[in-house]
């Protein structure tokens, strides 16, 4: 056996061996969202320690909604990244499904299942015009979506009226946002999570073992099985807790059910990325896009679909925005962009393409809103709020430059 | 000699970028389980025939015989189809995917559109264990991390995983140092072997008396020289390159 010639896969070894190749791994520079796990532990640790709201019950339930309009957006925009592209009109696209969400509904009485379909068709739209501008008629990204970024807000302009406001009253739209999940609902999410995890897992590793394939150590799924486990009752049992001002009036306890609809998107995308061939293609043209013409894969129309995919989740981040603000403005959507480009790159998401996953995105989106709740709740000037994390994103993507240059030259 | 039909064969092939006259009724034969050198200067047109095999830039005239039918290759498509496949000096490989990936890049296993990885995985490991390769240890490694040689051996041996009859492979060992220029062109040598026909373009003319059966030398787009490697020497085959010398083509 050791003089016959084997070629590894990578599963081989104990528990600790996976260990080691982890951490060699990551001192490889594969570092994936490691450095913004650890940098939102620090942060929320000296948050805590600064101001004891931050960890109030209340204030968490706040920060999941502050950051899951930005963090479906990053979402969505870490697909565009992956091919080394940008959409700088993401923001914009948003508020305007937004808008047409809210004008659907109180001007035209569609009813709220159809507006939701209409905003984010009308993203999946978008998507498909920037996608063919860019991969079509060859015009930088950049310059697309920066014109699509000025034109969208004038769109908002005229759709919205000067100074308007679009009142949403539907419940269902309001409720994402703004209503908790029946305390129940928290433990069953959870326990559906856990279940297709393990199961999946399972799944594959029977499949490997009747191929008469090596399977990874199972120490491996029993450790991650136990953090979903451990991780999600945490997050559950301290969401359930009451954080109403008066809970004698109104009680307020119960996961948000805007967490579920974020984990549905991050599963769905995370299956596209990992398990299909167009993911795969997604990295590919992101990695090498000469390479992967050549391969046979047709470039031009996976970015197409990258852009309509990026622009549906800026779709939803619409409709979420939409229900936390309970109504929509001309100015809807404006400034979130950058911060869900942060969010992602911040998370572990390459600018230069082909490298990072979908979780990156919601960890970065964490250290984003993290930044913003903990600076307000100590009550810094926003400007300093801005320049700080301006300086996050600067010294994420400084890492990112640094790790590519790496792996280019050796 | 060999009395069995060529794999591919051209005869009297032309091309012409404008005033040009790049290819000039070359005639060129390609056997399996041989190793075919192309050697010629820069700008003898190398290149420039190789690019009409893969179907990337269609010669101007001439016949283009496969297994003695004559066939026409207008696209890289209808060269694929063939069995024709180049590996190229720059590689194309993905440095962000790993070697299964890779070998597998744009004709994955998949079942409704879902990964098949166990399969891909069993038949990238195959392929590499066939080739004899040791360099290699596991084929879940990102291609960023693999050396010049294995990247090399990698691009290979996804021509080898596809049943290609023809493999092309251009300038090889060009970025390599001696210890690994030495594995690829071990590998080259068990690719013929297989029953492949292979062809290698190069410069380096000690790579290609070390590996080649049959040596073809191109001197401004006329194929001045074919010879078997057995039958010539490293100073005639120079002697051809630079224009000093030339035979009659007549095989």
């Amino acid at each position: 056996m050791s003089n016959q010639n084997t070629i590894q896969t990578g599963n081989e070894g104990s528990f600790l061996d996976a260990g080691r190749n982890y951490i060699a791994r990551v001192k490889g520079g594969e570092t994936g969202s490691l450095p913004a796990l650890l940098g939102l532990i620090i942060l929320a640790t000296l948050f805590a320690a600064a101001n004891p709201i931050f960890l109030k019950p209340i204030n968490f339930a706040n920060l999941l909604t502050q950051t899951a309009t930005v963090t479906t957006l990053a979402m969505g925009l870490t697909f565009v990244l992956l091919l080394g592209e940008i959409d700088l009109a993401a923001g914009v696209t948003a508020g305007l499904s937004a808008a047409f969400l809210a004008i659907s509904m109180s001007n035209y009485g569609v009813a709220w299942p159809l507006a939701v379909v209409i905003a984010i068709s009308l993203g999946m739209l978008i998507g498909f015009l920037i996608g063919v501008l860019v991969a079509k008629v060859g015009i930088p990204s950049f310059v697309v979506t920066l014109a699509a970024f000025l034109a969208f807000q004038g769109l908002q302009l005229v759709v919205v009226g000067k100074g308007g406001l679009i009142g949403i009253d539907a419940p269902p739209i309001l409720a994402i946002m703004n209503t908790p999940m029946p305390i129940a609902f928290g433990w069953i999410l959870l326990a559906v999570i856990f279940v297709l995890y393990v199961g999946s897992a399972l799944y594959s590793r029977r499949q490997r073992t009747t191929s008469g394939q090596l399977n990874k150590p199972m120490g491996i799924l029993v450790f991650r099985s136990l953090t979903i486990l451990i991780v999600g009752a945490g997050f559950v049992s301290f969401l359930n807790l009451e954080r109403g001002a008066n809970p004698a009036v109104t009680s307020l306890k119960g996961v948000p059910y805007v967490v579920p609809i974020v984990l549905i998107l991050l599963a769905a995308g995370t299956f596209v990325l990992n398990r299909t061939k167009f993911g795969r293609h997604v990295y590919a043209v992101g990695g090498n896009a000469e390479a992967a013409r050549r391969a046979g894969i047709q470039v031009s129309r996976v970015r197409i679909k990258v852009f309509m995919i990026s622009s549906s989740f800026a779709g939803i981040a619409g409709i979420l925005m939409a229900s936390r603000q309970a109504s929509v403005d001309a100015a809807a959507g404006r400034s979130i962009v950058l911060n869900a480009i942060a969010a992602a790159v911040v998370g572990g998401v390459s600018l230069f393409g082909g490298r990072g996953r979908l979780s990156d995105a919601v960890i970065g989106g964490f250290v984003i809103a993290v930044i913003d709740n903990g600076l307000g709740l100590i009550g810094l000037a926003s400007g300093l709020n801005l320049a700080i994390t301006g300086g996050v994103l600067l010294l994420a993507a400084t890492a990112d430059a640094i790790t590519s240059r790496k792996s280019r030259t050796s | 000699m060999s009395t069995e039909t060529p794999v591919i064969e051209l005869k009297n092939v032309k091309k012409n970028f404008g005033p040009v006259e790049v290819l000039k009724d070359v005639n060129f034969s390609v056997r399996a389980g041989e190793v075919t050198a192309l050697v010629g200067d820069n700008g003898a047109g190398k290149s420039t025939l190789i690019k009409g095999l893969a179907g990337i830039q269609p010669y101007d005239q001439g016949t283009i015989l496969f297994e003695g039918n004559p066939v026409e290759l207008k696209s890289p498509r209808q060269s694929s189809d063939l069995g024709i496949d180049v590996v190229y000096q720059d590689l194309a490989l993905c440095d962000n995917l790993d070697i299964v990936h890779n070998m597998f890049l744009g004709r994955e296993k998949a079942h409704t559109g879902v990964l098949d990885e166990g399969a891909m995985e069993s038949k990238a490991a195959d392929t590499l264990t066939s080739l004899s390769v040791r360099t290699v240890k596991s084929v879940r490694q990102k291609v960023a991390r693999l050396s010049g040689g294995q990247r090399q051996t990698v691009a290979i041996a996804r021509a080898v995983l596809w049943n290609n009859k023809v493999v092309i492979l251009d300038e090889p060992t060009a970025a390599l140092g001696v210890a690994q220029t030495e594995q690829v062109l071990q590998l080259v040598r068990r690719l013929a072997d297989s029953g492949k026909a292979v062809i290698i373009i190069s410069h380096n003319l000690q790579d290609v008396f070390a590996v080649a059966d049959r040596i073809y030398v191109l001197y401004l787009g006329k194929m001045t020289a074919a010879v078997k490697k057995s039958e010539t020497s490293q100073a005639d085959v120079v002697g051809y390159i630079t224009g000093a010398k030339t035979q009659e083509v007549g095989v």
